[in-house]
């Protein structure tokens, strides 16, 4: 059985539909890349997922049972973890605060604990603050040492991306969903975190369902490639079958004059 | 790392909502009860379900119901008045301006000085239509003057700030200027001159033949419009054509609907609305029997009326058909387009800051000839129905203001005795007040974006 | 402000506009104050016998200021700064002097012309205050003198080194304190016995207050010497503890809080009643700040309705002590009120919070000001009078009886070392729910709601939490109000009590538990509170407009309070932290090299 099942899956703002008879499923342990054009209905496909936006109709099914209608927390309790396109950190807190927050649905001590400073409270914190840093040292030296007690809003770019990803990584998800995890990096950086994405799968054992525009990494690093365009999908399959097919060219460079091919 | 805790996860309905749902059913509940028992009461105050609840019940005479109406409606107006400045302010900067009930109270209280001087000066009396409009200028001139002020500085060094400080800061403005009147003009209420008589009397006003008489002015200015409007389409084809009608060019109907509308200069909904509007007059003035429409009114809750509709109808003219106006809804929907666009953003702010001031400051000389007393602190309670008001109408839309002003200056009047008595509760002329507050509250619960939506940009929609 | 930018390094020829600019508005205040009162109304107020009055100083500070901001250049960083001229020095006499010809203005008014009818200032008082008894043949050139004088010398204050300004500043500021804290100085000198001192530096004669001329320049001697002494090892102390790593720094603040802790022990005993007065009313919005603090400063959710809570506790502990109490009256335990007071609170938090969980920040502050607006109004109504005593409230609250301690309104001092344990446990509290995870979610939810969700975090339910916590502190002081005063009136408790609590949190420093302590004692110790007076009575007219002045200023000039948090100010003031960052720490470029492990 799938992670995550989504059979005909619609979303309709208004009289737009964004995404229309969407059929979508991911096995544990693969790394899916959804790409299409701008306006394709990525991100609202993982609002929809992830219990920010609500489907208009369909069936969103993570490890067999419904995530409609829960909240987004209750959504990340069960195990779905997602990034933001246009980062959206806790500016104003640490960076190591903002990984110790977000284990807030796998941690349980009440106010109480922390008046009275129990045992259980203080090892609750300790664990808290040493899996942060473990989970920080992932990225390297970069977002360790000195880095832990910055603000968010102090960081590079580079390094708000990837305190983005360690923070969907600290809600011990199962399956990670990132959302153009590589826009705006130089091709170093870029590369890098491609490897990164690798080794979230090997060694952390994550499914991650990803959202590029970079071909590269989607070439490198993708099990499987889903094409969205105008909010359905138009292909499917490896890297390789999915660049050549004729449609998805149309859909990212248009049609040539030539053939006239009504597709709606 | 990936060990997954599964808590028990609720479904969507939680707690709150639950709760929420018991206050909607209470709530209503009570409302209709109320309205029942009120209804039983006026039907036959010996009926057991009216005195079930409220054993003196005497009910309403028609008048006394009419009044509460009319008292409503003014008050309404006034309250209107003053929403379309919080409107403004929040549809442009998306922050509430506690300072602006102060606008409205100066307006008031530089009212009462004018025209207490030109009492002393014998000029009220003899030259009644003359002073008041000199009162009404220096009232708007100095609430024009202090909502600028303001606006220069304690409101445009925070265009950047978290959306809380400027609220924040409104507040210690609102403080400031409530205490530095109180200051300068001394803690006691103060009393404006006595109206002439011909403006207090009662008068009985037919409203049935006042609404044939609108609708017959309706129609002789709407054919008259029309046909100049018209004659001068004919003789310049690229004249401005109106918003064209969208999915009715189908029907013969519907396309002629669109050309009358287009030649008329307004939108189709908007002649759809006129149309509907006219009908109504038409019925209600020759349908409805004589005494139901004849109310007792003075001629100042007809002034007062009258003044906001034409405040309401100017600002509705600046706003839809100048420069400036269009140059303000822009700013309203994103001020860094509007920036681009080559718009002012800091005049248009000023601009927007300058007219709410005038209408609160053209409310406060209502509200000066309507209660004829004002003092330090009556904008407080009036700021915030007024705010609460826009809210209901929708925040940003200022036709909602105004009418949300209305229905709250009504349901303040209407609701003690007819809702509240009846179910039993003694002394509600005390709890008026709570009546606006209950409305924002059951508003925001039942329908957060008011009645006839908000409007708002982007970046201010949570 | 508008700035002229020079060429750097020299200085330019006068700008007239702009000192003539603020010379208008500075002559503008210097009228609109003296027309509010404030000179005649401070003028009992003596600070140096017999020199100087509160109601002078009211005028004083005016073209001072003016002459300071008339003349200040704009910073640019990295754009050598102009020198201060001549040029400047002209402008703030001209702004000054200007500020003279106003007041000029108004004396030749008062005495010409009679407005007292709209302006009840308009009155001989302010003449004589303004001529100084002697006429305007006298007052006209003194003023003009002294405003053009002081318009120059805060123009000179650029031109001053950093060092000397600050100084200044403090000396005056030193002085100032000295001058107005005389009561409480009095009392404390009593206490260990060094009446001496005091009389020494205080008129003491013929029933006035304030310094004499000699101890006033004395004092500003000796303070202006302190900083020389210390020789900057005060800043460099707090330095060190603003950088020094987590562990340290607690155990300083510990040190610190229990030196506070033994002075507030300690001290009511030896100050007399009407401090102890004070300090217990100090106490009680001290208790009401600490609440409003977690649900504004850490949950960031404006609740302006908050003093509902307090009148919930008040009211409730009334009806469960009190004899009077119309409906029901078991006249229980002030202990086992308590216990009430708290299901109480925490149900009328759920009740006023939930309704208003996701509303927009400004719309919960509205609605929650509705709610406030409508507890009191069913406390005083009528209808609720069988329960609730109406208008007329309930009185006869019994004073509280713990064992050997009695607690009541005319024993100042046990009331204070009442709130003072509700205090104590509300600091603790709001210490560790901060480094909590419920602090964290707080913080998180206040940062960004929708991320917040998508974390995990059910704001919902921290919402909740935080309006609870809030409305148990609230309820507490309003318990202990009642059993004060021994009466609760539907009086005490408008929007009023909610709004001056803010004002409180903020100028103190919101989400700071040492800044909420500074602003309470700082506020209402000086100027009071809503209904009672504070350290100067003079001021009970004036109070509220000092509060809206004084919150205005703030949010314009220091948003994060007198007291800052590290994190507030950083919040506040991100991009100066981002460009000291940029400018000052390289460390930025070693980013790339730190390759993952």
């Amino acid at each position: 059985m799938s992670l995550l099942e989504i059979r005909g899956l619609q979303v309709t703002f208004g009289g737009l539909d964004a995404l229309s008879s969407l059929d979508f499923h991911v096995n544990e342990g693969e790394i899916v890349s959804v790409i299409g054009p701008n306006g394709a209905g990525k991100t609202t496909f993982f609002n929809a997922i992830s219990g920010m936006v609500p489907p208009t109709e369909g069936e969103i099914l993570f490890d067999g049972e419904s995530v409609l209608g829960l909240d987004p927390n209750q959504i990340t309790e069960m195990g779905i973890a997602r990034t933001f396109q246009n980062v959206r950190l806790f500016p104003n807190m640490t960076v190591v605060e903002n990984l110790m927050v977000s284990q807030h649905c796998r941690t349980s001590q009440l106010f109480v604990g922390a008046l009275f400073q129990t045992k259980a409270f203080k090892k609750e914190e300790r664990e808290i603050r040493e899996r942060a840093e473990e989970i920080l040292a992932f990225f390297g030296t970069r977002l360790t040492g000195y880095r832990l007690d910055q603000p968010a809003f102090a960081l590079s770019y580079a390094n708000r991306r990837r305190l983005e990803i360690a923070r969907a990584m600290a809600t011990q998800p199962r399956l990670l969903l990132l959302d153009e995890p590589v826009a705006g990096m130089n091709p170093m950086e870029t590369a890098e975190l491609t490897g990164l994405i690798g080794r979230l799968r090997d060694e952390w054992g994550f499914t991650i369902v990803f959202i590029e525009h970079d071909m590269k990494v989607v070439r490198d690093v993708s099990d499987r490639v889903v094409v969205l365009d105008h909010g359905v999908p138009i292909a499917e399959g490896s890297y390789e079958s999915v660049s050549t097919d004729p449609d998805v060219i149309e859909a990212y460079l248009g049609r040539p004059l030539e053939s006239r091919k009504d597709r709606r | 790392m990936t060990g997954v805790m599964r808590n028990r996860s609720a479904r969507r309905v939680s707690g709150v909502d639950r709760f929420l749902t018991v206050i909607r059913v209470v709530m209503a509940s009570l409302i209709i009860i109320g309205i029942l028992a009120f209804v039983a009461q006026q039907i036959d105050p010996n009926n057991p379900f009216a005195r079930w609840r409220n054993p003196g019940a005497r009910g309403l005479t028609g008048d006394q119901f009419k009044g509460l109406l009319i008292s409503g409606l003014s008050q309404g107006s006034m309250y209107g008045l003053i929403a379309l400045g919080y409107s403004m302010v929040y549809g442009v900067l998306g922050f509430i301006n506690f300072a602006h009930g102060e606008v409205f109270m100066v307006g008031a209280m530089s009212g009462f000085i004018t025209s207490d001087k030109l009492h002393a000066a014998g000029w009220w009396e003899s030259n009644f239509l003359l002073s008041l409009t000199v009162v009404t200028l220096i009232a708007i001139v100095t609430s024009t003057f202090t909502a600028v002020i303001t606006e220069r500085i304690a409101y445009r060094p925070l265009r950047n700030s978290p959306r809380l400080i400027p609220l924040i800061t409104s507040i210690g403005v609102s403080f400031f200027i409530q205490n530095a009147v109180m200051g300068l003009l001394g803690p006691a209420t103060k009393s404006y001159p006595k109206l002439p008589e011909w403006l207090t009397t009662v008068r009985s006003v037919d409203l049935g033949r006042v609404f044939v008489w609108i609708a017959g002015i309706l129609v002789v200015v709407g054919l008259l419009w029309y046909l100049w409007r018209g004659g001068s389409r004919e003789k310049d084809p690229t004249a401005d054509a109106g918003e064209l009608p969208v999915s009715e060019s189908e029907l013969p109907i519907g396309e002629k609907v669109g050309q009358v509308a287009a030649t008329l200069g307004i939108s189709v909904p908007a002649l759809r609305w006129l149309v509907s509007v006219w009908i109504a007059l038409l019925l209600l003035g020759f349908l409805v029997p004589g005494k139901v429409l004849i109310f007792a009114i003075t001629g100042t809750k007809i002034t007062v009326v009258t003044v906001a509709a034409v405040s309401m109808a100017g600002l509705w003219y600046l706003v839809e058909r100048t420069k400036t106006g269009r140059a303000m809804r822009a700013v309203a929907e994103d001020k860094e387009i509007a920036a681009l666009m080559g718009i002012n953003v800091n005049r248009i702010i000023v601009v927007t800051f300058a007219v709410g001031g005038t209408m609160a400051g053209i409310g406060g000389i209502l509200w000066g000839l309507l209660f004829r007393s004002v003092h330090h602190m009556t904008g407080f309670l009036p700021g915030i129905k007024a705010f609460t008001a826009a809210v209901v109408g929708g925040i940003g839309n200022m036709g909602g203001a105004m009418a949300g002003g209305l229905f709250l200056g009504s349901a303040e009047s209407v609701a003690p005795l007819v809702l509240m008595e009846p179910l039993g509760i003694p002394g509600v002329s005390q709890l008026k007040d709570a009546v606006a507050f209950t409305v924002l509250v059951l508003v925001l619960l039942f329908r957060p974006a008011g009645l006839f939506g908000e409007r708002l940009s982007q970046e201010d929609r949570a | 402000m508008t700035a002229t930018l020079a060429p750097s390094g020299s200085s330019v020829a006068l700008d007239w506009r702009r000192a003539l600019l603020w010379g208008g508005i500075c002559a503008l205040s210097l009228v609109s104050v003296s027309l509010i009162g404030l000179p005649v109304g401070m003028n009992k107020r003596i600070l140096i016998e017999p020199v100087l009055s509160l109601g002078y100083l009211c005028l004083l500070w005016i073209p001072l200021v003016f002459g300071y901001v008339a003349t200040t250049v704009v910073v640019l960083e990295g754009v050598e700064a102009r020198k201060s001229g001549t040029a400047d020095l002209l402008a703030g006499l001209t702004a000054g002097l200007m500020g003279g010809i106003g007041l000029t203005l108004l004396m030749v008014g008062l005495d010409t012309v009679n407005i007292r009818k709209p302006l009840v200032n308009w009155s001989p008082q302010l003449f004589r205050l303004l001529t100084f008894e002697r006429g305007l043949e006298f007052g006209i050139p003194v003023w003009l003198g002294i405003c053009a004088g002081l318009g120059l010398v805060g123009a000179v204050l650029h031109q001053l080194p950093a060092v000397a300004r600050r100084v200044m500043s403090w000396v005056l500021f030193g002085v100032m304190a000295i001058a107005i804290l005389e009561a409480v100085i009095d009392d404390l000198a009593e206490g260990f016995h060094l009446e001496w001192l005091t009389d020494a530096m205080y008129y003491k004669k013929g029933g006035t207050e304030g310094l004499t001329v000699t101890s006033a320049v004395v004092l500003a001697l000796v303070l202006a010497a302190l900083p020389v002494v210390t020789g900057g090892r005060v800043k460099a102390a707090v330095d060190h503890y603003r950088d020094a790593p987590s562990e340290d720094r607690r155990r300083t603040s510990l040190v610190l809080f229990g030196a506070i802790g033994v002075a507030c022990v300690g001290l009511p005993m030896i100050l007399g009643g009407i401090v102890n007065e004070l300090l217990a009313n100090v106490g009680l919005f001290l208790l009401l700040a600490l609440g409003l603090n977690i649900v504004v400063g850490l949950a960031g959710l404006l609740d302006l309705g908050y003093v509902a809570f307090f009148a919930v506790g008040g009211y409730t502990t009334s009806v469960l002590t009190s004899s009077n109490s119309p409906f029901f009256a078991p006249e229980w335990h002030f202990g086992i009120a308590l216990l009430f007071v708290v299901v109480m609170a925490a149900t009328a938090g759920l009740v006023i919070g939930a309704p208003v969980i996701r509303m927009r920040g400004d719309y919960l502050a509205i609605v929650t000001l509705g709610f406030g607006e409508i507890v009191r109004l069913l406390f005083l109504s009528d209808w609720l009078k069988p329960y609730f005593g109406g208008s007329q409230g309930i009185t006869k609250v019994n004073p509280v009886e713990l064992g050997p301690f009695k607690v009541q309104g005319s024993d100042p001092r046990s009331v204070f070392y009442l709130v003072l344990v509700f205090c104590a446990l509300a600091i603790y509290v709001s210490w560790r729910l901060q480094g909590s995870r419920l602090g964290r979610a707080w913080m998180a939810t206040r940062e960004d709601e929708q991320v917040a969700e998508a974390m995990g975090i059910n704001t919902v339910n921290a919402k909740l939490m935080a309006f609870v916590v809030g409305a148990t502190m609230a309820a507490f002081s309003g318990a202990v109000l009642a059993a004060k005063v021994g009466s609760v009136f539907p009086k005490s408790f408008e929007i009023l009590v909610s709004i001056i609590i803010l004002v409180v949190v903020i100028v103190g420093g919101m989400g700071n538990i040492a800044g909420v302590m500074v602003g309470s004692l700082v506020l209402i110790g000086i100027l009071g509170g809503p209904r009672q007076p504070g350290l100067l009575q003079e001021f009970q007219s004036y109070k509220l407009l000092i509060y809206g002045a004084l919150l205005v200023f703030m949010m314009l000039k220091r948003p994060e309070g007198l007291v800052p948090s590290a994190r507030r100010s950083r919040e506040l003031h991100q991009d100066e932290y981002l460009q000291d960052a940029w400018l000052g720490d390289d460390a930025e470029s070693e980013e790339d090299q730190g390759a993952p492990s």
